[in-house]
């Protein structure tokens, strides 16, 4: 291949579609663009036909790697409709409540090319008038479209707070089906993971424009060199004006938060955990991950980039632990910068390259240097960290000084994103976010093992492979999509987690059986574009006290509720709605219980009919005797009735029963004993 | 444009006014300690600018990686080594995909997808760019035109070492480009070229140490 011809190729095949302001190129040409699906990846080593080629439409998948399967093409979610705010949509076992559009204060405006505010921003971009003139609508709004992405979620009480990397938007939730939006509050710097405690918000800012006063000029960019002088530096690259780390906001005021503390760290924050000590009421506490590059020690003191061979202070290998006084938040500092990847025997800081596999000696030789997500567990005293090359079980009963007692890695992960545990500590799911995010990835031709949750079995802190999950719904080659953001949905006697797949949508899945789960609910739209990859889709799909709300990347905000289907009954749905929490961060998992109410020893009771554990008569018989205790508002002689039923439970079970149905039946037999109102 | 300053003074009392009207806030708080401003609630979005050094960035890389895709075009008819066929195949469908969205990123802020050669009247040169008038420039870590004949002309075991070796000097060149990046006034504040240049640190990275690890073996 002729590289000088390869690289001047596409730049004809660009200059078809867009016009470009260089001597050379400025005649006008424009020929029809291809048709989508007509450029096709060339075989390598084979010249492509660039010239006839649009550089905005998708390369189709690679061909499966023998023995993986991919994506159900007949799923009804693989062919929606695609569309920004018209896009086809299908659901099952889920309900659309409520969409937010994005506010405009987080969008640039950018409906139309006769706007002067686009104008304005393009020509911040270098893009002329004449030019945009000439540019396709669609790719206006492409245009820096992640830089305004919503991104993760926390919640208090009655609000919601919505990340994204241009600040913050706080919502009303008190009736979720009638969302609105409270507060914009700009503070660009992304990606604005964010959690709340009490009065303070915290949130983290990783990127070069990111300013300790939250403005959105960022900083200047280096002018045009004199010609001889293109060597010469004119404007500095360290800046004392600019933040990169965790900033802490006041919100007693929620319609206008106020910075109180910004801690600096030399990686920035790509996202942080809030982490409560059980123990320490003085205090929170702040594990702080940096995925992107180490700035100059001239910015801020003490950051070094090096190899630890180099520098055994360098700021690669480690997480930062930030302290925060609760009752003074503008004390908040580091403490401590845990090095989570230690070899314990050497010594060495970089030495977990092969921490465990449960590939059979396909351990990928990684220098694991970064942590990408933490998801504590205080209630255990242990946390799930994802750690790029590695999944990392780590001790956090001294929480500025977590250590690792556990690492796998897998040969099927590309990067380990985020996790979350079991109620009860057994389990832990993974994610892989193969592709960044960025790429689709759940298509057809996607192996269903890549870019797909990894269950794992938790046992005397050591953490062992059980199956993989993904998306099962193929999806769009425009369509952004992989393992991402979830949460527990609190459905007693079963674990069950509802998690986003960007524009793969919202999926529920049930890990009670970590070798085999299964979807039991989804919500889908189709592709923001039919013929170019744009952003978007759901960045978080969480729970949150009785309704599930997803974070779209692009467009807003949506609302959903779970309905019953033949794999989630009212009666579960319900029982998962009488859990109420005062505040979520998800990273910061709680320990969920349920209250003895009947509507959960209902639940209960229809899961042992639906796994036949107990026999139908039996199930029959106890639902009367609940109708009319219900009936009765409690009444002693019917709650006696009731608890009189309970002794025979344990032994009317049918034939070998599973762990999970034993405890089901014990938890009904306790709220049979003693029912609250 | 007293009403407008009159909506930019940041006192508690434009904050109480706001909550009066019952309209969602829009707000811009300072740096720590310092009051929170309300805006106009018709503010949209802006972006910081992008810079030279991105755009020099992206055209480099794209040129950058289009010798990695043609290094990795040579593997199926130069070599049996399936541990050099499957890496191979990774390097080459990761960057071919990256070239496009680089384009894309380029095409979509009006800019060209290959950089000025050197000596073009007016046009600046790149740093690291070969300045001697030779018609190719070669971004850091990239082949010679002798090292990429040599990779043509082996075969087997010797392809193997050479596109290895050769690989590991290109994708460290990669390294420096981003390292270049992030230490230029103003660069790197466009989030997709944030993302991108952090992933391409973060993949190439990991991919010199499995390289090192199979040139270990050969020897």
């Amino acid at each position: 291949m002729n590289l000088t011809r390869s690289v001047v190729l596409p730049l004809a095949a660009i200059a078809a579609i867009l016009f470009i302001p260089k001597p050379s190129n400025s005649q006008e040409q424009k020929p029809a663009p291809a048709p989508p699906g007509q450029a096709q990846a060339a075989p390598q080593g084979q010249e492509k036909p660039k010239a006839e080629e649009d550089p905005f439409a998708p390369h189709p998948a690679p061909p499966l790697p023998p023995g993986m399967t991919g994506s159900d093409v007949n799923d009804p979610r693989a062919k929606l409709k695609a569309g920004m705010y018209d896009a086809g949509e299908i659901a099952k076992g889920l309900k659309h409540l409520a969409f937010v559009k994005k506010p405009n204060a987080f969008q640039i405006q950018a409906t139309s090319a006769d706007d002067p505010s686009v104008q304005k921003m393009l020509g911040q971009l270098g893009v002329g008038a004449a030019e945009l003139q000439k540019m396709p609508k669609t790719l206006q709004v492409v245009i820096a479209q992640l830089a305004f992405a919503n991104s993760d979620f926390a919640f208090q009480g009655n609000h919601l707070f919505q990340g994204n990397f241009y600040g913050v938007n706080i919502y009303d939730i008190s009736n979720p089906a009638k969302t609105s939006l409270l507060t914009s509050m700009v503070c660009p710097g992304g990606q604005g993971d964010v959690s709340v405690y009490g009065n303070l918000m915290f949130m983290s800012v990783e990127m070069p424009n990111g300013r300790i006063d939250c403005g959105s000029q960022g900083f200047p960019a280096e002018p045009a060199p004199e010609p001889g002088k293109e060597k010469e530096r004119r404007l500095p690259v360290p800046q004392k004006e600019r933040f990169r780390g965790v900033r802490i906001f006041d919100i007693s005021d929620i319609k206008s938060p106020k910075q109180v503390a910004a801690v600096q760290t030399c990686r920035g924050s790509h996202t942080h955990t809030l982490v409560v000590d059980p123990n320490d009421k003085e205090n929170v506490y702040i594990y702080v991950s940096g995925t992107s590059f180490v700035r100059q020690s001239e910015e801020l003191a003490g950051c070094s980039g090096e190899g630890p061979e180099k520098d055994p202070n360098t700021a690669l290998f480690r997480i930062d632990v930030i302290k925060v006084p609760v009752a003074h938040p503008d004390q908040a500092a580091i403490v401590s910068h845990p090095r989570v990847f230690i070899d314990p025997r050497s010594g060495v800081i970089n030495g977990l390259n092969n921490g465990g596999s449960h590939g059979k000696g396909e351990e990928k030789p990684r220098d694991t240097d970064q942590c990408h997500d933490i998801t504590v567990y205080s209630a255990i005293g242990l946390a799930a960290g994802a750690c790029s090359g590695n999944g990392l079980l780590l001790d956090i009963k001294d929480p500025v000084n977590p250590k690792r007692v556990d690492a796998v890695n897998d040969p099927n992960y590309s990067y380990w994103h985020s996790a979350s545990f079991s109620n009860d500590g057994s389990k832990v799911v993974f994610t892989d976010e193969w592709g960044g995010g960025l790429g689709a990835r759940c298509r057809a031709n996607d192996p269903n093992k890549w870019g797909a949750d990894a269950i794992f079995n938790l046992k005397d802190e050591k953490l062992s492979f059980a199956n993989y999950y993904k998306l099962p719904a193929a999806q769009g080659d425009t369509e952004n999509c992989v393992a991402h953001n979830g949460s527990l949905i609190p459905v007693p006697g079963r674990d069950i987690e509802v998690q986003a797949w960007y524009q793969g949508g919202v999926s529920v899945m049930d890990f009670t059986d970590p070798a085999h789960p299964q979807e039991i609910a989804y919500f889908d739209r189709g592709a923001i574009d039919p013929k170019m990859l744009v952003l978007g889709g759901d960045w978080s799909a969480y729970w949150y006290n009785g309704a599930i709300y997803g974070s779209e990347i692009a467009r807003g905000l949506d609302v959903y509720e779970l309905t019953p289907t033949d794999l989630l009954t009212q009666n579960e749905i319900d029982a998962a709605k009488a859990v109420q929490v005062k505040e979520l961060n998800v990273q910061n998992q709680q320990k969920l219980e349920w209250p003895s109410k009947l509507v959960v020893a209902k639940a209960y009771l229809d899961q042992l009919e639906r796994s036949r554990a107990l026999p139908a008569n039996e199930v029959a018989s106890l639902r009367k005797a609940i109708r009319s205790a219900e009936k009765s508002h409690l009444k002693a002689k019917q709650l006696a009735k009731l608890s009189g039923m309970t002794s025979g439970l344990e032994s009317s079970a049918v034939g070998t029963k599973t762990a999970a149905d034993a405890s089901r039946i014990q938890a009904l037999e306790e709220i049979l004993k003693h029912p609250a109102a | 444009m007293l009403a407008a300053s009159m909506l930019w003074a940041p006192f508690s009392l434009v904050a109480g006014a706001q909550k009066a009207t019952g309209g969602p806030a829009v707000v811009q708080p300072g740096a720590p300690g310092e009051p929170t401003k309300t805006l106009p609630a018709d503010t949209h979005a802006s972006l910081p600018p992008i810079s030279r050094a991105d755009v020099e960035f992206m055209q480099g890389m794209i040129m950058h990686h289009s010798q990695a895709v043609e290094m990795t075009a040579m593997i199926s008819s130069h070599t049996e080594n399936k541990g050099v066929r499957a890496l191979g195949a990774k390097i080459s469908s990761s960057q071919a995909d990256e070239i496009r969205m680089m384009e894309r990123w380029l095409a979509a802020r009006g800019q060209a997808t290959s950089m000025e050669m050197p000596g073009t009247p007016g046009m600046p040169g790149m740093p690291g760019m070969d300045m001697s008038g030779s018609p190719m420039a070669l971004m850091p870590g990239m082949l010679s035109s002798e090292q990429m004949e040599a990779l043509r002309k082996a075969r087997g075991a010797e392809f193997d070492r050479l596109f290895l070796s050769g690989m590991i000097q290109h994708h460290g060149g990669a390294l420096v480009m981003v390292k270049d990046l992030f230490n230029s006034a103003g660069a790197g504040q466009d989030a997709e070229i944030f993302d991108f240049a952090t992933d391409v640190d973060n993949s190439q990275r990991a991919e010199i140490k499995i390289m090192q690890k199979f040139l270990e073996e050969l020897h």
